[in-house]
C-alpha cells in the first residue's frame, strides 16, 4: 500500500517540504489554509461593522475607521478569500485527480502562484500599518478619491496586483492541464462538471485579470505622476476608470460562483444516486456564463453618467446572463427529482446553496432593470444581493465541496450531526443578517455609511444578531472539520460510492495520485 | 513515493500552449491601454493630431525597423538550434539582445528630448495645453513605458536563455525554452507594431 | 501519457527573410499612408497595415502556421475579447 502524499519524501525537510512543494495536493492545502485564514480576518471585520451598526447614533469606532474597515473587509474577502477560493484550493487538489493526471502542467508555476498570493496578501496587510494608514476607498478604488486620499493606496493596490498575477498564472496552468493531461479515454464529455467549471473559470482568470492589473497600475501611476487619465481637469474621464475596473470585476464574480456551481453539480448525482440531468447543457452553461459575463459590466455603473444607449444595452445583456444560471438551477432540480436521496451534509449545504443563490440571482434581475436600479443603487439592497450570491452561493458551495471532498483530502470523516447543526445556525443566521438588508435597502438606507436614521433601527438590530448566529455556525462547522482531522473515523477510498476518478484512488491519495494511470471507459456519474 | 521523481516527462506542445496562453494575458494588458487610447482619441481627435506633430517619425521608424529585425534574428536563432548550430544560435540571440538595447537607447534619447522640452506628466507647460495634448503625452509615456519595461524583461530572459544554450541546457533536442522566449519577444514586437502608427503617424 | 515525437518543422531561412522584407516594406507603406494626410482614414489604413504586419509575425515568426489547429483557433479568443470590450465601452463614449 503506497504511502499517502502527506508522508512523501520531499526535496526539502519539514515545513519547507510544504512551502516549496510542487505537489498540487499540498499546494491546494496551502491555499486552503491561507484563504480560510483570510476569511477569518474578513469575518472579524464584518462583525465589527455589524457591531458599529447595531443602533443608530451609537458608535464604537470613528467614521474614518469604519471607512477603512469596510474597505479592508471587501479587499480581503474578494481578493484574498473568494477569488482564489475554490479554484486554488479544491480546484488544485481535486481537478488533476478527476482528469486522471499525476499533477498540473506546470507544478513549479503552481507553487510560484501561491507565493505570489501570499506575498500580495502580506503587502496588503503591511499597507494597513504603514504610510498613510489603511485605505478607505472601498474595495472598488474609485477615482478621484483613490488618487486624492492620503491613505496607503499604492502599496495596497500593488499587493492586489500581485494576487492578480497569481490568479492569472493559475488560470493558465489549469487550462494547459485540462487540454494536455487528461487520462486515456477521458474525453471532454467524460470530464466531471466540476472540472468543466474549473475550465471555464480558468478562462476568466486568464483573460479578465490583466485588465485589473493595468487598472491598478494606472491608479499607482496617477498617484505618483498625475498623468490625468481619469482627471477631468486634464481631460480625463472618471467613468472610464469605472469601465476598466468593472471590465475585470464583473467577470471576477463568475470566477467566484462558477466553481461553486461545479462543486454542487458533482455532489447532486452522488447523493441522489442518479446520473446528472442535462450534462451538456450544464457544461455549455459554464462556458456561456464565462462568455456573457464579459458583456455586462456596465450594470455596476447605471447611475454614473453613462450614456442611455449604453445603459439599455448593458441592462439587456444582464438579463441574458441570467439564462445559463437558470439552466443550471433547473438541471439540478431535475437531477434530484425521483432520485434516491441521502441528505448528507454535502447535499444539505448544496440545497442551501441553491435556495440562497436563487434569491441572490433573482434580486440581481431587479438590479439589472434600469428603473429599479436607480432606486436601489448604493443602498443595502445591493449589499444584500451580492452577499446572497457570493456568501449564500459561492461560499456555501465551497462549504458543500469541503464536506464532500473532506474524506478524500484528509482520509477521515467529519462528524455528520455537527455538520448539520452548523448548517442550521449558518442558514438561520445568514438570512437574519442579510434578508434584513434587502428591507433596509428598499427603504432607502445607503451603504458604506457608519451611521443611519433611527427609522432603520429594527432591521439593523436583527442583522447584527444574525451575524452572531452565523458566526456561531461557522465556529461549529470549522470546529467539526478541524477536530475530525484527529478524531474522525477513517474514511475509505470511496465513502460516497461516487463514480468520478478521484474516488478510484486512496484517501488521501499517494503523491503520484494513481498507481497506474486509469483508462476511462464511462462517464463521471455513471453508477452502474 | 519520492516527490522529486514525478512529472519528469516533457510535454513540448503543453509548454508552448502555456506560453501562448500567457501571451494572451499580455494582449489583454495592453488591450486595456489601447482602450484608454481609443477613447481619448475619439473624444479629442484634433488635439491628438496636433500633439502628434511633436513626435519624431524618424526615431519611431528606426525603432520599428530595429524591433522587426530583432524578431528575424530571434526566429533565426531558433532555426539554428534546431539544426544543432549552437554558436550560430548564440550569435543570433546576442544580436537580438543588442538590437533590443539599441531600441532602449533610442527611447532614452527620445524621452530625454521630450522632457527637456517640457513635455512630461504634470509639467507646467503641458498643463497649459489642451486636454487632448495632455492625454496624448500621458498615453505616450505610459504605453511606451510599459512596452519598454517588457523590452527590458525580454532582453533579460534572452540573456538567461543564451547562457542555457551555451551550457547545452537548450539544445537541438530540447529547445522549447528558446522557442517560448522567442514567442515573448515577438509579442513585444507586435505591440510596438501597433504603437508606432498610433503615436508617430498621426500627422 | 507518452508524447509521440512531435513533428519538428524546419522553416527555411529564406521564408523568414522574405517575411522580414515584407514587414519593412509594409512599414514604409504605412508611413506613406500617414503622409497622405487623409485625416482619420489614415488611422484606419494604418491599423489595417499594422494588422497585416502583426499577422505576418504571428503566422511565420511565431510559428502559428505550423502549429496545431487548436493554437490557430485560440488566438482569436483574446482578439475578440479586446474587441468586445472596446465596442461596448464606445456605446457609452459615443452616445454621451
Amino acid at each position: 500500500m503506497e504511502a499517502s502524499f502527506y508522508h512523501a519524501k520531499t526535496r526539502y525537510p519539514g515545513i519547507f517540504g510544504w512551502l516549496f512543494t510542487t505537489d498540487h495536493k499540498r499546494i491546494g492545502l496551502l491555499y486552503l489554509i491561507s484563504t480560510l485564514s483570510f476569511f477569518a480576518v474578513g469575518v472579524s471585520l464584518g462583525l465589527t461593522m455589524r457591531l458599529e451598526l447595531i443602533r443608530s447614533g451609537m458608535h464604537i469606532i470613528s467614521a474614518q475607521a469604519y471607512n477603512a474597515i469596510f474597505t479592508i473587509h471587501g479587499v480581503v474577502m474578494v481578493f484574498l478569500f473568494i477569488i482564489p477560493g475554490i479554484p486554488a484550493s479544491l480546484g488544485n487538489f481535486i481537478m488533476p485527480l478527476q482528469i486522471g493526471a499525476r499533477d498540473v502542467a506546470f507544478p513549479k508555476i503552481n507553487i510560484l502562484s501561491w507565493w505570489l498570493f501570499i506575498t500580495g496578501g502580506a503587502v496588503v496587510i503591511t499597507s494597513l500599518f504603514t504610510g498613510g494608514g489603511p485605505l478607505d476607498t472601498g474595495w472598488t478604488f474609485y477615482i478621484p478619491y483613490s488618487v486624492r486620499t492620503g491613505t496607503n493606496v499604492s502599496l495596497a493596490v500593488f499587493g492586489v496586483f500581485l494576487i492578480g498575477l497569481s490568479s492569472t498564472l493559475t488560470g493558465m496552468n489549469f487550462l494547459t492541464t485540462i487540454f494536455r493531461l487528461r487520462a486515456p479515454g477521458m474525453t471532454w464529455k467524460r470530464m466531471t462538471l466540476f472540472t468543466w467549471a474549473i475550465y471555464a473559470t480558468s478562462w476568466i482568470q486568464l483573460l479578465a485579470t490583466p485588465v485589473l492589473a493595468i487598472t491598478l497600475l494606472l491608479i499607482i501611476i496617477e498617484r505618483f505622476f498625475g498623468v490625468g487619465f481619469f482627471d477631468p481637469a486634464k481631460g480625463g474621464d472618471p467613468i472610464l476608470f469605472e469601465h476598466m475596473f468593472w471590465i475585470y470585476s464583473h467577470p471576477a464574480v463568475y470566477i467566484m460562483i462558477v466553481p461553486a456551481m461545479g462543486a454542487v453539480t458533482d455532489i447532486i448525482p452522488v447523493f441522489s444516486r442518479k446520473n446528472i440531468f442535462g450534462y451538456t447543457a450544464i457544461a455549455a452553461s459554464s462556458l456561456a456564463i464565462a462568455f456573457v459575463g464579459y458583456l455586462v459590466w456596465g450594470h455596476h455603473m447605471f447611475t454614473s453618467g453613462m450614456s442611455d444607449t449604453a445603459r439599455i444595452i448593458f441592462s439587456f445583456l444582464t438579463f441574458l446572463v441570467a439564462v445559463p444560471s437558470g439552466v443550471k438551477v433547473y438541471s439540478w432540480i431535475a437531477s434530484l427529482y425521483k432520485g434516491s436521496i441521502t441528505l448528507g451534509a454535502p447535499l444539505l449545504y448544496t440545497l442551501g446553496f441553491i435556495f440562497l443563490f436563487s434569491i441572490g440571482g433573482l434580486t440581481g434581475l431587479i438590479q439589472g432593470a434600469l428603473a429599479t436600479n436607480l432606486h436601489v443603487h448604493g443602498t443595502y439592497f445591493i449589499v444584500a444581493h451580492f452577499h446572497y450570491v457570493i456568501f449564500g452561493g459561492a461560499v456555501m458551495g465551497f462549504f458543500a465541496g469541503l464536506h464532500y471532498w473532506y474524506p478524500k483530502m484528509f482520509g477521515k470523516m467529519y462528524e455528520e450531526h455537527l455538520a448539520k447543526l452548523a448548517w442550521v445556525f449558518l442558514f438561520i443566521g445568514f438570512n437574519m443578517l442579510y434578508f434584513s438588508m434587502f428591507v433596509l435597502g428598499w427603504e432607502g438606507m445607503p451603504r458604506r455609511y457608519y451611521d443611519y436614521l433611527p427609522r432603520f433601527n429594527g432591521p439593523n438590530l436583527v442583522s447584527t444578531i444574525g451575524s452572531w448566529v452565523l458566526t456561531m455556525g461557522l465556529i461549529i462547522m470549522f470546529y467539526n472539520l478541524i477536530h475530525s482531522l484527529y478524531s474522525g473515523a477513517n474514511a475509505g477510498d470511496n465513502p460516497w460510492g461516487a463514480a468520478s476518478l478521484e474516488w478510484q484512488t486512496s484517501s488521501p491519495p499517494p503523491t503520484e495520485n494513481f498507481k497506474d494511470i486509469p483508462v476511462v471507459t464511462k462517464g463521471p456519474y455513471d453508477f452502474k | 513515493m519520492n516527490e522529486t521523481a514525478h512529472i519528469e516527462h516533457r510535454d513540448y506542445v503543453g509548454a508552448k500552449l502555456g506560453m501562448w496562453l500567457f501571451l494572451f494575458t499580455e494582449i489583454l494588458l495592453f488591450g486595456g491601454m489601447f482602450l484608454v487610447y481609443s477613447v481619448y482619441r475619439a473624444v479629442n481627435t484634433a488635439d491628438f493630431h496636433e500633439a502628434g506633430m511633436e513626435m519624431n517619425v524618424t526615431i519611431g521608424a528606426v525603432n520599428t525597423l530595429i524591433l522587426l529585425t530583432s524578431s528575424l534574428t530571434m526566429a533565426l536563432s531558433i532555426s539554428a538550434i534546431k539544426n544543432n548550430a549552437k554558436m550560430r544560435s548564440v550569435l543570433f540571440q546576442a544580436v537580438t539582445i543588442v538590437l533590443g538595447i539599441a531600441f532602449l537607447v533610442n527611447k532614452y534619447f527620445e524621452w530625454a528630448d521630450h522632457i527637456r522640452h517640457g513635455f512630461y506628466p504634470d509639467s507646467p507647460k503641458l498643463l497649459a495645453m489642451s486636454h487632448g495634448k495632455i492625454l496624448f503625452f500621458g498615453l505616450y509615456y505610459v504605453m511606451t513605458g510599459i512596452h519598454a519595461l517588457h523590452v527590458v524583461i525580454g532582453i533579460s530572459i534572452i540573456g538567461f536563455v543564451l547562457i542555457l544554450t551555451l551550457r547545452d541546457s537548450v539544445s537541438g533536442t530540447d529547445y522549447v525554452k528558446l522557442e517560448n522566449t522567442g514567442l515573448f519577444w515577438h509579442i513585444v514586437d507586435v505591440i510596438w507594431i501597433y504603437l508606432f502608427p498610433l503615436f508617430y503617424l498621426i500627422l | 501519457m507518452e508524447q509521440k515525437q512531435e513533428e519538428r518543422v524546419h522553416v527555411p531561412t529564406q521564408v523568414f527573410v522574405i517575411v522580414w522584407i515584407a514587414l519593412l516594406c509594409l512599414t514604409g507603406l504605412t508611413i506613406k499612408a500617414a503622409q497622405m494626410k487623409m485625416g482619420e482614414w489614415s488611422m484606419v489604413a494604418n491599423i489595417a497595415i499594422a494588422s497585416v504586419k502583426a499577422s505576418l509575425v504571428l503566422w511565420f515568426f511565431m510559428h502559428l502556421k505550423y502549429e496545431k489547429r487548436l493554437f490557430k483557433l485560440l488566438i482569436f479568443v483574446p482578439i475578440i475579447t479586446v474587441s468586445i470590450i472596446i465596442v461596448l465601452t464606445f456605446f457609452d463614449i459615443w452616445y454621451r
